[in-house]
């Protein structure tokens, strides 16, 4: 008997997304945490400094929607990969996968496309309740947007590239538990989410400026708040060009190490 | 027979763990459309075995083909033409039977149809069961259709009716023996007896990483078979004599009792499961 060749990875790949969202909806239990806690974080951070300004007729909250988002944005692509992942490679999904040949481009297909839709829904709430429970104004106009939308792309696909590389580096599910969401918190106190960047000590935003988040949060600001308030930044400017380069390099970098290490497996 | 109706072809397999050689200097040829068993006890080598046929274990030594091919390097195409069930597969622990079957068809070229795959398996009345919810004996008989759902050439089954009720183990052999003929060549590692037995055309037994012997089951341990039991009861004493020529002593007990029966007389040939027993008492 001879098998009949196998399908398309793009006709799996579909497959797949189609399964990861049936999944996040089945088991909400895995992802809400990612989901809900910029939504939770707004609401508490909201309420409590409603009164606060930061600089330049600039309230708090104004400050803190674009940082909660780009956390948000971290959450449900960098921080829900990197759990998930190495917990379906602990679980043998993975390895059912190998056994069946499945193209790892269509398996990451599927991952990505989780994302997408995970990312988009929860930004689209958080948006909602920042514009109408806090008063804060979306993006002013098309080119503001523009930004939105490119500083939220390029930081989801970051993110998802680097939590398929950060699973491949923890050795098993409680290792991807114990260092993923850690990595998550501490980036938003350093990164300016939580306290303005320009105010944080010299060495706290040295390390930040590595990290994708102090770009994504930054870039984010840029499309939130009114021109004027660039001044207040470190730079005094929202360096647009340089938070491309560093997104797409820690893409690059992604890449690399999933290309050289992804595996289904535990051991070989 | 020539070496290209080989599905599988191995020499001088070697496996090292830690120092430990798991397996050490295996030969099999395994033709296409033969059912073959790997019997072992517990840590003989067969998963180790298997799992570098499959392409999922690097081997230290020894060269191999499966279908052709090093499982090494084995692309999609080759891929798709070997089926597996094996312990540490996962399952998708959300869906129902029917979803996970009908999901995973998808990777297929030709799948089998899902209606098909259920009653094969035994498991239509667990279509709507969610995965997480079977037993796990079902949780087997879902792993043994996902295996065979691409209509693979060659089927790789590890310990594959462990778990199962004897009902279900029935009804697997019967699955088997529909695929057998449809062509599909089939390895399976087991330590049952009477599984290889019943279900395989050649059975190597491998133990402490070496193969023993490999022969059809009847012929297993043609050497420890030659030796039979000639057993009576003499005044009140059960006499056991083991001899290579019974027949002889057959004559030798006429000439001494000619008439009147002998009680409990019987000629006892070794049975499949003793000569196992001793070939794994030999090789230790």
């Amino acid at each position: 008997m001879i098998t009949a060749p196998p399908p398309s990875a793009t006709r799996i790949g579909l497959a797949r997304a189609r399964l990861e969202l049936l999944l996040f909806y089945r088991n909400p239990a895995a992802v809400i945490f990612s989901f809900a806690y910029p939504i939770i974080m707004l609401v508490i951070f909201g309420s409590v400094f409603r009164n606060s300004h930061v600089a330049g007729g600039v309230t708090y909250t104004q400050y803190f929607v674009p940082g909660i988002a780009a956390t948000g944005i971290m959450l449900t692509s960098f921080q829900a990969l990197g759990v998930r992942i190495a917990l379906e490679r602990h679980d043998g999904e993975l390895a059912r996968l190998q056994a069946l040949g499945t193209p790892p481009l269509a398996y990451f297909f599927g991952k990505a496309a989780q994302v997408l839709v995970t990312t988009t829904s929860q930004l689209a709430v958080l948006l909602v309740v920042g514009r109408y429970g806090f008063d804060v104004p979306l993006p002013a106009d098309a080119a503001h947007w523009l930004t939105f939308g490119w500083v939220a792309a390029l930081g989801a696909l970051a993110g998802t590239v680097l939590g398929i590389a950060v699973s491949l580096v923890s050795k098993d599910a409680r290792t991807a538990d114990a260092v993923v969401p850690p990595i998550a918190i501490v980036l938003q106190f350093f990164s300016g989410v939580f306290f303005v960047y320009s105010r944080l000590p010299a060495w706290m935003r040295d390390i930040a400026a590595v990290f994708p988040l102090k770009w994504l949060t930054q870039g984010m600001r840029s499309a939130f708040l009114p021109d004027g308030a660039r001044q207040a930044e470190v730079s005094g400017s929202w360096q647009h060009g340089l938070t491309a380069t560093v997104l797409l390099t820690w893409v690059v970098v992604g890449l690399v190490i999933c290309r050289r290490g992804f595996r289904w497996r535990r051991t070989a | 027979m020539t070496a290209m109706d080989d599905a599988v072809r191995v020499r001088g397999l070697r496996k090292v763990y830690a120092g430990r050689t798991v397996v050490d200097g295996i030969d099999l040829d395994i033709r296409a459309g033969e059912c073959f068993a790997l019997l072992g006890p517990n840590g003989a080598g067969k998963t180790t075995t298997i799992e570098i046929l499959e392409g999922f274990r690097r081997r230290d030594g020894g060269d191999i083909a499966v279908l052709g091919a090093d499982p090494a390097a084995g692309d999609r195409q080759w891929r798709a033409r070997v089926g597996v069930v094996a312990q540490g597969l996962g399952a998708v622990l959300e869906l129902s039977v029917h979803e996970m079957l009908q999901h995973f068809a998808t990777y297929h070229g030709a799948p089998r149809e899902t209606g098909e795959l259920l009653t094969a398996v035994g498991l239509t009345d667990a279509a709507g069961t969610r995965v997480r919810n079977l037993s796990g004996g079902q949780r087997r008989r879902l792993d043994v259709a996902l295996g065979v759902q691409g209509r693979p050439e060659l089927l790789f089954l590890d310990e594959p009716t462990t778990g199962l009720d004897p009902a279900a183990r029935r009804q697997f052999w019967t699955l088997l023996e529909s695929l057998r003929a449809e062509g599909t060549t089939i390895l399976l590692t087991t330590h049952y007896l009477d599984e290889a037995a019943h279900l395989a055309d050649r059975v190597a037994v491998i133990a402490a990483g070496r193969l023993l012997e490999t022969a059809p089951p009847d012929q297993l341990g043609a050497a420890l078979r030659l030796t039979a039991v000639v057993r009576w009861t003499e005044d009140g004493a059960v006499h056991e004599v083991p001899t290579a020529t019974p027949f002889a002593t057959v004559r030798e007990l006429c000439t001494r009792f000619p008439t009147g029966e002998l009680p409990d007389f019987a000629v006892v040939r070794p049975s499949l499961e003793d000569v196992y027993l001793a070939m794994l008492e030999d090789a230790s």
